[in-house]
């Protein structure tokens, strides 16, 4: 083992790297005068290897990226440090010079394939261009080879794909462009950041795949820009862990997920649910405290304010990078304590047993609940032929029992986020029964008496748009205090300081306006809100999704002790299939406006399972090594709304379809056992013998990455 | 598409069957007898009453409604009661002569605009962008017989360039009207560059700011090549917009500026009516006044989406 301290320019220059950046930092010049957001960064890329840039928002990773191309914003520039691609210096070369780098020899895979497309251009156009530009071909040659290089990216149809519009392709499809125009010049470095981050966890699966082919056939390097560890350990050799803009990790993807030298990787990869854990076996670890901001680094380790491990010696001097074995990398001062301990996860206090885990009174009953959408309606039925309708709800039935948590998980556009909101009377549900506590619920809100508003509440995806700007966030929680309680003035600040302590929000926040909040903090309110009215039953829709790892495992905590203390069920809305394995006692899994799998979170997640729940969880990216999914790949995107498939509506893209019959009948559920049903036409047994031991294992064989 | 356009024209016409009915209720509500006016103050009282029963002024007003619609969808537009000419030639010369005028200004200020707010919003808050943006809406600002005026004794007195009065023969070819054309096409250009100048900042800085440019750039595209092939594109959709919706206002809306050139065109011909009291001619120019503002709006709606492949692709 070697145990040595580097010095930052002591990276050897091979000639099989293909990048070697250096000291680098970033300078943002801003009204409060300089501030380095990118601080001394060296990392070197070798031919054909995928390098992993990981850390949450603000991290620094996508401004490292830009900077390595040069392609900062007006006010940002490299102020000290050097890029070299294959021995030359981008820093020193002329901006005219630089374009011709630019689409020849590093490409740009970017984050929002819809945003990321000229919308008034063919895609085929997109992709020729840079075959114009940089291969000079002419424009029926350029037209030849971004045909060639669709093929290549397994785009069906590619000759009729060349002349349509962003608007006209979903999101895989797009990003299938993006990469197509990224591989046309066959660069020395992609860049891809985020690439999949926009699209359903099943598209994601499709594209990683492709990568991971393309890049073994091409030998590309690739600088790989993630917040997702799972993406991370699925698809790079090596990884980058930033923090506030400096590296605090760096080797293999096994030294970096097995060994974890580094606190900040630990919190990071101790924030993300397992799929195997349910919070009823493990807490989930949260990293206290925010990313601090550029001009208010501490003056010791970056990440001694939100560090478990911090001792006096941290907060006295920044740390050195140590390479702790060859090529891995930390810069904590404690890391050969870290090595000794390798366990993350705390076990939960409190365990139910046996079939308490899953038993309770029943809360809410959902009773074939259907929702329409007609298209027509307004000006466009003075031509249009009858009504369109879009089923977006078609018979759905659940059975919530108090005190538990109903999981539903699904892609976008499967109608789960429409169902919550019929449960909750937003939108009135076309037919069906929503009974609550026995009782009997008007359809819509409108007619909702508020003593059965008070039992519903609703946390929503995006706390931006579900707060007032212009109220104070307490006052956005004492209104369904003053609305449907009925409470003295007195009692009802006492009731909005104690919910702002449940979840732990200081006291001084009840008089902010939410733009003085971080994100999470915004959704903490906005748990204080619906919890106001102390609901039997709370609705929350993806309430985690637009936030980062650290602030997400936090929430689920928080959501896990309100549920324990306050006895609320919750439906947990979520295509995180692992936030949902954590979160639930029980799982539906939904397609196309209808159920398919329902049964407790751990049968779910053990064959025999449906084949679409295998193919999501097969699909879903786990930031372990270790473990071996089976390939199991939906073709396609989810079908229309307005043109459901018959027979099984999954058929069309059924990995594990039988034939005609699937196509013709609808199939009928079978019931594994009192709690587990799957809707089928493929006998259980026969499951079974198919799935084998499930679609993600350990492996025993570590060192083997799938 | 097709249908689309359709739905379109039979809203328009809709809309001229409004536009006829207020049209109409406002001549009628206009103060005074029209024969009245039209034979002078110490005009007999049987000829009155025989103008009257002559413009058909003693019908009930549905039938005075109807007879004016139909007569008017047939093409028989009737006479001028101040000049007894009849009335469609008359119209017809003159918006004749607001589409030359019309062109000259759209070939100024179109351009003129886009180049000057493209500028601008590539040195956005730069100096440039700050003098580009702050004289421009300093014209918008001003009333245009200030700068037709200004136009006026700068140009065509003071250096003696231009003629100052375009009060051209209402026949006259292009080629005779050209010289006189220049300085009220200034005037409406110097109103309207400012307009479309912001429209085309804004729009462009909202799209320099997409990731498709940026991606265009990254791909190793020459500026040229992002400007013209990303951006503009894009940027100046709603810039076409405006522009086509303007053309209504040329053709239909210049009474100011016509007033101060003498220039005569549709705008001028609407106030020598309305000063006539000249019903019928009220009546005609107002309707064709409100179909070609309709017929521009639809222009601009069928250019804005056949360039938006969005709504162009829409099932």
């Amino acid at each position: 083992m070697i145990n040595k301290t580097v010095q930052e320019n002591d990276i050897q220059l091979d000639n099989k790297t293909v990048l070697s950046v250096r000291n680098l930092t970033v300078t943002y010049d801003t009204k409060a005068g300089p501030l380095d957001t990118v601080r001394n960064i060296s990392l070197k890329i070798n031919a054909g290897e995928v390098y992993g840039l990981v850390g949450e928002s603000g991290s620094g990773k996508s401004t490292l990226a830009r900077a390595i191309v040069r392609y900062l914003p007006a006010n940002g520039r490299v102020s000290s440090g050097t890029v070299l691609l294959s021995g030359t210096d981008l820093m020193k070369l002329p901006m005219s010079e630089m374009r011709r780098i630019w689409g020849a020899k590093i490409t740009m895979v970017h984050q929002d394939p819809g945003a990321a497309v000229n919308p008034s251009l063919p895609v085929g156009e997109q992709i020729a261009e840079v075959a114009r530009v940089h291969l000079r071909m002419s424009k029926a040659e350029a037209r030849e080879k971004a045909i060639e290089m669709l093929t290549k990216v397994r785009m069906p149809d590619p000759k009729s794909v060349m002349k349509r519009y962003a608007h006209q392709l979903s999101g895989g499809m797009l990003q299938r462009i993006l990469i197509a125009s990224a591989m046309v010049t066959n660069p020395q470095l992609i860049i891809m950041d985020e690439p999949t981050t926009a699209l359903d966890v099943t598209t994601e699966a499709v594209i990683l795949d492709l990568i991971n082919e393309l890049m073994k056939e091409y030998n590309t390097s690739i600088i790989y820009i993630t917040h997702n560890l799972g993406v991370v350990a699925r698809m790079c050799d090596r990884v980058g862990v930033m923090y506030a803009g400096e590296l605090m990790e760096e080797g293999t993807i096994r030294q970096v997920f097995k060994s974890k030298l580094h606190p900040y990787t630990r919190g990071l990869l101790g924030c993300v649910p397992r799929i195997e854990a349910s919070k009823s076996d493990v807490s989930l670890s949260s990293i206290p405290g925010f990313i601090p901001r550029p001009d208010q680094l501490p003056a010791g380790c970056i990440f001694a304010p939100r560090c478990s491990l911090v001792e006096g010696a941290c907060m006295a001097s920044r740390p050195s990078r140590v390479e702790a074995e060859t090529g891995h990398f930390t810069a904590c001062r404690r890391w050969e304590e870290l090595k000794q301990k390798p366990e993350l996860y705390t076990d939960a206090q409190q365990r139910r047993e046996g079939s308490e885990r899953i038993e309770g009174p029943l809360v809410l009953e959902a009773r074939n609940v259907k929702k329409y959408f007609s298209v027509s309606g307004g000006l466009s039925s003075l031509w249009q032929r009858g009504p369109i309708e879009v089923k977006a709800v078609d018979d759905i039935s659940i059975r919530v029992r108090g005190g538990f948590t109903m999981g539903i998980v699904g892609e976008s556009g499967c109608g789960k986020t429409t169902f919550a909101r019929c449960i909750s009377g937003l939108d009135e549900a076309t037919s069906g029964e929503i009974i609550l506590e026995g009782e009997r619920l008007p359809n819509t809100l409108l007619k909702r008496l508020p003593s059965q508003l008070k039992k519903i509440q609703m946390v929503f995806q995006n706390p931006d748009a579900s707060l007032n700007p212009q109220h104070t966030v307490g006052d956005s929680v004492t209104r369904p205090l003053v609305l449907l309680g009925k409470l003295s003035k007195k009692q009802v600040q006492e009731r909005v300081r104690e919910l702002f302590k449940a979840v732990n929000l200081p006291e001084d926040y009840i008089h902010r306006l939410p733009h003085e909040l971080s994100g999470g903090e915004k959704q903490r309110v906005a748990i204080a809100r619906a919890f106001a009215s102390d609901p039997t039953i709370m609705i929350c829709d993806e309430p985690i999704a637009s936030l980062d790892v650290s602030v997400q495992a936090a929430l689920m905590n928080l959501l896990v002790k309100l549920q324990e203390s306050k006895g609320t069920s919750y439906l947990f809305i979520s295509h995180d299939l692992a936030a949902v394995r954590y979160l639930s006692d029980w799982i539906a899994v939904v397609y196309l406006g209808r159920i398919w799998e329902v049964g407790s979170a751990e049968d779910v997640f053990m064959p025999p399972y449906h084949p679409y729940t295998e193919a999501l969880l097969s699909a879903i990216p786990i930031p372990d090594p270790d473990v071996r999914q089976e390939r199991i790949r939906l073709v396609g995107s989810v079908p229309s709304a307005v043109n459901i498939p018959p027979g099984c509506r999954f058929h069309t893209r059924c990995p594990r379809k039988l034939g005609k019959i699937c196509e013709e009948q609808e199939p009928t559920w079978q019931h594994v056992n009192e709690f587990h049903s799957i809707c089928c036409h493929i006998q259980l047994d026969e499951l079974r013998a198919l799935q084998g031991a499930g679609s993600i294992r350990q492996t025993d064989n570590p060192g083997e990455v799938s | 598409m097709l249908i689309y356009i359709l739905r379109r024209v039979g809203f328009i016409i809709l809309t001229m069957f409004l536009a006829s009915i207020i049209i109409f209720s406002v001549t009628q509500l206009l103060p005074g007898d029209v024969a009245q006016v039209v034979l002078g103050q110490f005009a007999t009282e049987t000829a009155i009453n025989n103008l009257r029963e002559e413009l058909g002024l003693n019908l009930p007003l549905h039938t005075q409604y109807l007879n004016w619609v139909t007569d008017f969808v047939r093409g028989d537009w009737g006479n001028s009661l101040t000049s007894r000419m009849p009335i469609r030639p008359m119209i017809m010369a003159r918006l004749y002569n607001s589409a030359m005028l019309a062109g000259v200004a759209l070939l100024i200020y179109v351009p003129i605009g886009i180049i000057l707010g493209v500028i601008a919003a590539l040195k956005r808050d730069k100096f440039l962008d700050r003098t580009i943006s702050g004289i421009s809406m300093a014209f918008v600002g001003l009333p245009e017989f200030v700068t037709g005026l200004l136009l006026i004794t700068f140009l065509a007195i003071g250096m003696k360039w231009l003629p100052a009065n375009s009060s051209i023969n209402p026949d006259s070819t292009f080629s005779e009207a050209f010289k006189y054309l220049i300085l009220p096409a200034i005037t409406v250009s110097l109103t309207n560059i400012g307009y479309i100048a912001r429209m085309t900042r804004s729009g462009t800085i909202d799209v320099l700011r997409t990731d498709y440019v940026r991606a265009a750039y990254l791909k190793g595209l020459s500026r040229w090549e992002v400007l013209v092939r990303h951006v503009l594109r894009n940027a100046l959709l709603p810039t076409v917009t405006v522009v086509a919706m303007g053309i209504g206002w040329l053709l239909g809306g210049l009474i100011v500026t016509e007033q101060v050139f003498g220039y005569p065109g549709m705008g001028r011909l609407l106030v020598y009516a309305i000063e006539r009291r000249d019903l019928p001619l009220i009546q005609a120019s107002s309707m064709i006044i409100v179909a070609i503002f309709s017929l521009s709006n639809l222009g601009a709606d069928i250019l804005y989406s056949y360039l938006n492949p969005r709504i162009r692709f829409r099932k």
